[in-house]
């Protein structure tokens, strides 16, 4: 019992091609840059886009097939979509806005619902008001109440905590995550922020200019990205497609490097604390200019620009303990640190 | 003084508002949809009455609905019914002058709705007729309240098509307009600056009612 999705969609020059599956893997992740798909994906899976191709079930009831001309309009699907803004109806009160996300029951049923879901929502006193007069906590809680008094049997949350920053951002973010604990669907959270996916998400996918790369769990996503794509988004700063040469080196051009690796592979990460001062005689090192250091929230990251290197490239790595810096520094990284990437890699 | 030609002119403005209120707001809807192509040519061909003088656009309709025209002898040979020099003539002349109006400020507040509220509203189980009565409408209210008023504001004051697809017959066709002109001709300059005075104060209270109305939905998002 899950959502499993498969689907192909062309919007002009854009091209989507996605599968995953939640299953077992809710709270599931889509990480992805702006652009990369992330909302039409989404809005494919509640029918508000129609895909070219493919499939879409839920719990064993198929939303969309291609092949078999079906197609469910989003009333039908029982989806909850939590929008970027919150898409709260800006003429109805946070009463009636609840009111229109109750699917059955008599009036009074309704009415009942929406009463207790303001108690378990903390919205009491403000029934009566307008959206355009809440605060951003009780927007997302107004939003969420209308979306989960409807029961529905999928939640889809579409960057709910782009448009904010620092301390509301990890209030709301703390608060969806204690509200959603009770919901027994399955959720998928789209954003392309890493951190969000590893405090939120059981699993996750990377999303790449509109492909879907392999689902794997959130941490091993983040801390061993298996593509490109995938360590950027997971925050790695020091990433470069390469070529493979022989006797297990792979040669960097924006670096100007020539890396042993223990695998061949078609890009390569470097782990800014894995990057270190050469010891003498040490393997995989060279000869860098240090450009500055700046001082980051957990760390000092000194940045290096390898001797040959590309005009604009610059290789960060954590600043040692202690250390004193002269204006060229040897350093080094050794072959197993290095995380081997290919371009892509393909869902089975 | 003989009060038909205000009751007359109310009566034709407000029918004539009526029905461009769902043409042009339907219009807006549907060509919103349609592909840039179309939505071009369909925009010129349904503002072109704007630009128009009223005397091209009653010419255009004296040539459709003429007695001796295709629609207007269809309509007299098929149900008996003259379609010019009648009060509702007018109020087809009023509305074809006054459509443009309401179409192109229903289409600005339409292209301004943010869809994703439609989007909530279809994946909350709401109907489309119910997402564009309740949510579409009311979010767009602003701009197609204006546009309405303004379309009656200008169907009170149309002239020139009027005068040519209605005529003037004192008690049946005579409307505040054509009223004035004809006093005005007849040098009954006493009776014309009453007409006149008329006029002006129904305007005022038309644009103050406007006015009140959009502060007042303002007023209560706010509140």
């Amino acid at each position: 019992m899950a959502l499993s999705v498969s689907i192909q969609k062309r919007l002009g020059s854009f091209s989507l091609d996605v599968s995953f599956s939640t299953d077992g893997q809710s709270p599931f992740g889509l990480l992805g840059a702006s652009g990369s798909g992330k909302s039409v994906t989404l809005q494919c899976i509640a029918g508000i886009l129609t895909p070219d191709r493919g499939r879409i079930e839920l719990n064993g009831r198929t939303l969309f097939d291609s092949e078999r001309k079906i197609n469910l309009p989003p009333q039908k699907r029982n989806i909850g979509y939590l929008f970027q803004q919150y898409a709260l109806f800006p003429n109805m009160t946070v009463e009636q806005n609840l009111l229109a996300g109750v699917r059955s029951g008599s009036r009074a049923e309704k009415k009942a619902a929406v009463a207790d879901a303001i108690r378990r929502f903390r919205l009491d006193g403000t029934e009566k008001q307008y959206p355009a007069t809440l605060s951003g906590g009780q927007q997302q809680r107004t939003a969420l109440a209308r979306i989960l008094v409807g029961q529905p049997e999928l939640l889809l949350l579409d960057e709910p905590f782009s448009a904010l920053d620092g301390f509301l951002k990890w209030q709301l973010e703390w608060e969806l995550a204690e509200y959603l604990k009770p919901f027994s669907g399955d959720v998928v959270f789209v954003t392309h922020a890493r951190d969000e996916i590893r405090r939120l998400c059981r699993s996750a996918c990377v999303l790449e200019h509109g492909r879907s790369e392999a689902s794997l769990p959130a941490d091993a996503l983040l801390d061993r990205p298996q593509t490109l794509a995938a360590a950027q988004l997971a925050g790695f700063r020091n990433v470069t497609a390469v070529r493979a040469e022989a006797d297990g080196f792979v040669f960097c051009p924006a670096w100007n490097l020539r890396l042993r690796t223990e695998k061949p592979c078609q890009a390569v990460a470097l782990p800014e604390n894995a990057l270190h001062p050469a010891l003498p005689g040490e393997e995989n090192a060279f000869l860098c200019r240090v450009a500055g250091e700046v001082s980051e929230d957990a760390q000092t990251t000194v940045l290096l620009i390898p001797d040959g290197a590309e005009p604009g490239t610059v290789l960060c790595m954590q600043k040692p303990e202690g250390a004193l810096l002269s204006e060229t520094l040897r350093v080094a990284i050794a072959p197993e640190a290095v995380l081997t990437l290919g371009s892509r890699i393909v869902t089975t | 003084m003989d009060w038909y030609p205000l009751w007359n002119s109310l009566r034709i403005a407000l029918i004539a508002t009526g029905i461009v209120f769902f043409l042009g707001i339907f219009a807006a809807y549907y060509a919103a949809r349609l592909p840039k192509a179309i939505k071009g040519v369909l925009d010129v061909v349904l503002t072109l009455p704007l630009v128009l003088p009223p005397t091209v656009v009653g010419y255009l309709l004296l040539r459709l609905l003429g007695p001796k025209r295709p629609l207007g002898a269809l309509f007299a040979g098929q149900f008996g019914v003259r379609l010019t020099m009648t009060w509702w003539s007018a109020v087809i002349a009023t509305a074809v002058v006054i459509f443009p109006l309401l179409y192109r400020t229903a289409r600005g507040a339409f292209e301004s709705f943010d869809e994703s509220l439609a989007a909530a509203g279809r994946t909350l189980g709401k109907s489309n007729t119910y997402v564009f009565w309740r949510i579409r409408m009311p979010c767009c209210r602003q701009g197609i309240l204006a546009g309405t008023v303004l379309a009656f504001a200008r169907a009170l004051g149309e002239y020139g098509a009027t005068s040519m697809i209605a005529g003037y017959t004192p008690g049946r066709t005579a409307t505040i307009s054509t009223t004035v002109y004809q006093l005005w001709r007849l040098d009954n300059d006493a009776d014309a600056f009453r007409w006149v005075l008329v006029n002006i104060v129904l305007s005022a209270i038309v644009l103050l009612a406007m006015n009140f109305l959009e502060r007042r939905s303002r007023a209560k998002r706010r509140a």
